[in-house]
Order: structure tokens, then sequence, then C-alpha cells
């Protein structure tokens, strides 16, 4: 299949998940949300939604990686994939989301707050990027 | 019960996903970012599948009065655009660069046993952590109302 179709049909499954989270919890499915739930102190019941949410992305998720065949890691060297983790969770936790909870779920709830966060995240990224593997080649 | 095996349907759906897109691979998703170099859209797609889909799905979901399987929809209620909003996207964003992996996707490599994401994950967590220790403690010192709205 077509690489951009692949990717269109990953992308609407990602889009059916954070539309039945919705329907069947009330939830909004923004990953750094739920995972930094599960590190506070709180119901049983909340608890387990969020725990259950996070095992089944790793468990299906893992298992769907290992069938086709994706074996990539990271290229950042162990300092720098550490830190880079370290800004992601501190930066999620800060800006409250991520990828998922301002781009998936935000945009389609036409957020303006989120519509801010993804511009200001994407190009964030971009810059980082070019300046690791373009203007100081080698570095990360 | 009921509730929590929904949502483990609806992670591993969003993984399954995920995994799909091929946002779970790192080199791919740098050379989405990479828009100045070897610049690869395909990852576009993803973003464009997945808003379009909610775009829809959320309008038809939140004209029910409540959720299936729970008393009342939980949706993030600040609306402004702050100062935490902006510097916690971009520095979210240089993380997202430097490594290629942003919340989901890790945890998704985790789960595949890759290296690389079983050391990010961590790092991750504890970084998140050290942000409500730092938001916390000047809570405490300003006795501010805070500006963090609600995890999305």
């Amino acid at each position: 299949m077509n690489s951009w179709l692949v990717a269109l049909l990953g992308g609407t499954l990602i889009g059916l998940s954070a539309a039945g989270l919705l329907l069947f919890n009330g939830r909004i499915a923004g990953v750094s949300g739920i995972v930094n739930g599960l590190t506070r102190r709180s119901s049983g019941t909340e608890w387990a939604w969020r725990a259950a949410f996070v095992a089944g992305l790793v468990g299906a998720g893992g298992l769907s990686m290992h069938l086709l065949h994706q074996t990539t890691a990271s290229p950042a060297n162990l300092p720098v994939l550490l830190l880079a983790g370290v800004l992601v969770g501190f930066g999620t936790s800060l800006g409250s989301g991520c990828t998922s909870g301002h781009g998936v779920c935000g945009l389609g709830r036409f957020s303006l707050r989120s519509l801010a966060a993804v511009l200001m995240f994407m190009a964030s990224a971009i810059v980082t990027v070019w300046l690791t593997h373009h203007l100081f080649r080698g570095a990360a | 019960m009921k509730a929590a095996l929904a949502a483990l349907l609806c992670g591993a759906l969003f993984g399954i996903g995920l995994a799909i897109a091929r946002m779970t691979d790192p080199t791919v998703v740098i050379g989405f970012l990479d828009v100045f170099g070897d610049f690869d859209p395909t990852l576009a797609f993803v973003l464009i599948g997945a808003t379009l889909t909610t775009a829809v799905t959320f309008h038809f979901v939140t004209r029910r009065s409540r959720p299936i399987m729970a008393g009342e929809f939980q949706l993030p209620a600040t609306r402004t655009i702050d100062l935490p909003l902006i510097l916690g996207a971009a520095i979210f964003g240089v993380g997202w660069g430097l490594a290629g992996y942003c919340p989901g996707p890790a945890l998704v490599a985790s789960g595949a046993g890759i290296e690389t994401a079983l050391l990010f994950v961590p790092a991750m967590v504890a970084g998140a952590i050290a942000h409500r220790i730092v938001a916390a403690r000047s809570n405490r010192s300003k006795e501010s109302t805070g500006h963090e709205g609600p995890d999305s």
C-alpha cells in the first residue's frame, strides 16, 4: 500500500481511539496527561482507566511493532536521549499536553489553545532538528 | 470495571494506530521534522487522518448528555493561551526533536522492547514529576491561583 495511505489509516485509527475514549469514558486521549495522572494520588476507578489505557497502548502497540518488523531505535546517544526524555516530560506537564492531547484531540475540538501549543512544539522541534542535523551536525 | 475495559481497548487501538502510522520509528519522525533537509512529509497524513476523525466524531459524541460509562465529559476548561502553555510546548518540542519520541510512541516502542525507548520513558516520567514538584513549590510561595490547566 502507498505509504501516505498507510499513514492516513494509522491516523484514522488514532482518531477513532480518541473518539472511543471520549464516548465511553468521557476523557480526552492525551497520553502525557493520562500517564501523569498515574503518578498522582487518585481514586481506584480514576487510576484503573488510566492504567488500562496505558496497558493497552504498550501491549497492543508493542505487539504491532513486532508484527510490522519495526526495530528502529532513536539515533540520539545516551545523554541526549535522557535529556530529551526529561524535556518531553517536563514540557508536556508544564504545557498540559503533547501530540495526542493538543494535536489529535485539541485540534479536533477546534481549541485555539491547543492550536497555539501545536504550532509552538512543531516549530521548536523543527528548529531543534535543523540545529542538531545541519548546523551542529553530529552533536546529537 | 467495564470502563477500564473500554479504556484498555481504546489504548490498544491507539497503539496499533501509532505503529501502523510509523510514529514509533524515531527516524521517520525526525525526517518529518527535517523540513530544511531530507524532509519526509508522510507523517502529515497521520495528523490529517487523526484530526479529521476526531473533528467529525467529537462533534457527535459531545452532543450526548453524558459518556456511556462515566458520569460526565471531562474536557479541558482552560481557554487562555498563556506562558506555561507556550513555554511547555517549546520545551517539549526540543525533546521531541532531539530523540524523535513523543510520549505515546515512546511508550509503544518500550512495549516492543526497543532499548532507546526503555531509557527514554523513565526519564520522561521523571521530567513530569520534576515539573510538578517545581510547580507545587512556586504555588506555595506565591499562594497564587496557578495557571495550570487540566492535563490533556
